[in-house]
């Protein structure tokens, strides 16, 4: 019961949960060796702020006694870690600031990490973020740059940038991220993951720091797309406490993953989403159009006028959620934030509710559009993972500031919340990785789900575990 | 938007209107951010909307 098999680190949280379950390994030996592998690999990665051993050693005992009492858990000794804008109990939640770690430690976890707990996750601690989540490069001057596994001279892309190394490390086979503008889909695309950027309004945020009440979303990023399915179905339930949670019905995923893509109409998005990119983004589409049979392009009207709105609406929501702290203490912010939340604070407010408006207007359009497909293909980033430290970017023979522009693919989808599986592509001959989102309409991430596994099982897609020294 | 948006003048009128601190090595990052916020705004306010279009509230009474 307590052999620790070399290839642990490799392993997905379905291929655990069947392990502790079936008593081939104990939660407490999981729980070990997860965290001997994070403090191996962890001060060359710098994806973890906290590590929480002995929450971890101690609720990997309670679910090896679960078990041994016959109960069943979904989530039977699966290491995970959360993006330390999570609350979890008895840690001060940093949201990647400074300022934050100030405050008292969290009286109770988030309402996912409880969920996560219940399920019999084992939580292994808090990881590194981009400071208040506005962040596309997971680069952090507070805590430290968190490195890309896949190539130590590279960005993880953020702002969940811990999430996104800690899983691509192979230290914790589940992370947890924040996804506003693209920070879940970002990272998986970088670091090579499966990341679900949930519906907007379908997971509980009580218990998370915010950034952009009208955009924010909760969501896990993984090596599998059944590891996914497995932990969004776990995570998924009414909850009071989140007033912008919307009152939809449970949807089971994982039983819907055999279906694969039978029956489903897919097509690549066109116009803004073939334009403004590297090679190796289209490629990537391209490969998984044709992995899908895909029936070519569609085109998405106003797609850059989304984008403009969701980026009008993240700095006034950002910068008034930090008004007081912007204003009394700006030197304790990160200058990379810290600019860009002052700008915030001068945006005159009818441009604000104008974006708002436009909202609706892209959210009416994208439902039509939805009768006709029912995926949406497109780039999660312009290019592979930039080299840490890149200021600037040229795309068409446009020069533009790096650290916004990563995200101008995911940043339209997520403005009306659509849900999206990122799924990671290795090109041939390519030392990096590089995420397609999978789009679904609202309220059916088992549809996107279903096309992830797919292209997962038929090997078009794959998230191995970066080979560290 | 009527005219040419002045990041400058605008960077300098907020920042007393708001009481924010904007040091001089922060300011022309600051007046870049301004700006291209103007350019996203710029394409949100030229796009004609129907009078009866609302944004959508998550506020519930």
């Amino acid at each position: 019961m307590t052999l620790l098999p070399s290839d642990q680190k490799s392993w997905t949280a379905t291929q655990t949960v069947s392990a502790v379950a079936g008593g081939e390994i104990s939660a407490e030996a999981v729980a070990t060796h997860a965290l001997q592998t994070v403090d191996k690999l962890d001060p060359e990665i710098n994806a973890f702020t906290d590590v929480t051993a002995e929450r971890a050693l101690s609720e990997a005992r309670a679910v090896d006694e679960a078990i041994a009492r016959g109960e069943e858990l979904p989530l039977a000794g699966v290491p995970y870690a959360v993006k330390n804008l999570f609350d979890m109990e008895g840690v001060t939640t940093r949201a990647g600031s400074k300022i934050n770690r100030e405050n008292p430690p969290a009286s109770a976890d988030a309402t996912l990490v409880g969920k996560l707990k219940a399920a019999g996750a084992i939580l292994i601690g808090g990881l590194n973020m981009g400071e208040y989540a506005y962040d596309f490069t997971g680069e952090n001057v507070h805590d430290g740059n968190c490195l890309n596994p896949h190539d130590l001279t590279r960005m993880t892309g953020g702002s969940s940038s811990g999430s996104g190394a800690a899983a691509a490390a192979g230290m914790v086979p589940v992370t947890l991220g924040s996804d506003t503008n693209g920070s879940i889909r970002v990272p998986s695309s970088f670091c090579g993951l499966f990341g679900l950027k949930p519906t907007y309004g379908r997971l509980s945020r009580a218990g998370s720091f915010p950034f952009v009440g009208s955009l924010d979303h909760l969501g896990p990023l993984a090596r599998s797309a059944e590891d996914l399915a497995l932990v969004f179905d776990v995570m998924q339930g009414a909850d009071p406490k989140d007033p912008a949670q919307a009152d939809k019905p449970v949807l089971p995923t994982l039983p819907e993953l055999p279906k694969g893509i039978d029956g489903l109409r897919i097509a690549v998005a066109g116009g803004y989403f073939r334009q403004k990119a590297m090679p190796e983004a289209f490629q990537a589409v391209d490969l998984i159009a044709n992995a899908l049979g895909a029936a070519g392009e569609i085109e998405v009207p106003e797609a850059a006028r989304a984008r403009a709105s969701a980026y009008v609406i993240t700095t006034v929501e950002g910068s008034a959620l930090h008004l007081e702290r912007i204003r009394t203490r700006p030197e304790d912010f990160d200058p990379d934030t810290r600019d860009r939340f002052l700008s915030g604070a001068m945006v005159p407010a009818v441009w604000v509710q104008q974006a708002q408006r436009f909202r609706s207007w892209f959210r009416a359009m994208m439902r039509e559009l939805f009768t006709h497909v029912d995926i949406l293909l497109a780039p999660a980033t312009p290019f592979h993972a930039l080299p840490s430290g890149t200021k600037t970017i040229v795309l068409d023979g446009e020069e533009m500031p790096a650290r916004p522009n990563i995200g101008l693919f995911t940043q339209p989808i997520s403005f009306i919340g659509l849900p999206v599986a990122t799924v990671p592509v290795w090109l041939e001959g390519a030392s990096l990785p590089i995420g397609v989102q999978v789009i679904a309409p609202a309220w059916r991430e088992d549809l996107a789900l279903r096309v992830a596994h797919h292209l997962q099982t038929t090997g078009a897609v794959s998230a191995p575990v970066a080979h560290l020294q | 938007m009527s005219g040419p948006f002045d990041e400058k003048a605008h960077v300098a009128h907020m920042e007393k209107v708001m009481g924010l601190t904007v040091k001089e090595d922060w300011r022309p990052v600051v007046e870049a951010h301004v700006a291209a916020t103007a350019k996203a705004a710029d394409l949100v306010m030229s796009f004609p909307l129907d009078d009866e279009l609302e944004a959508a509230p998550v506020f519930v009474p």
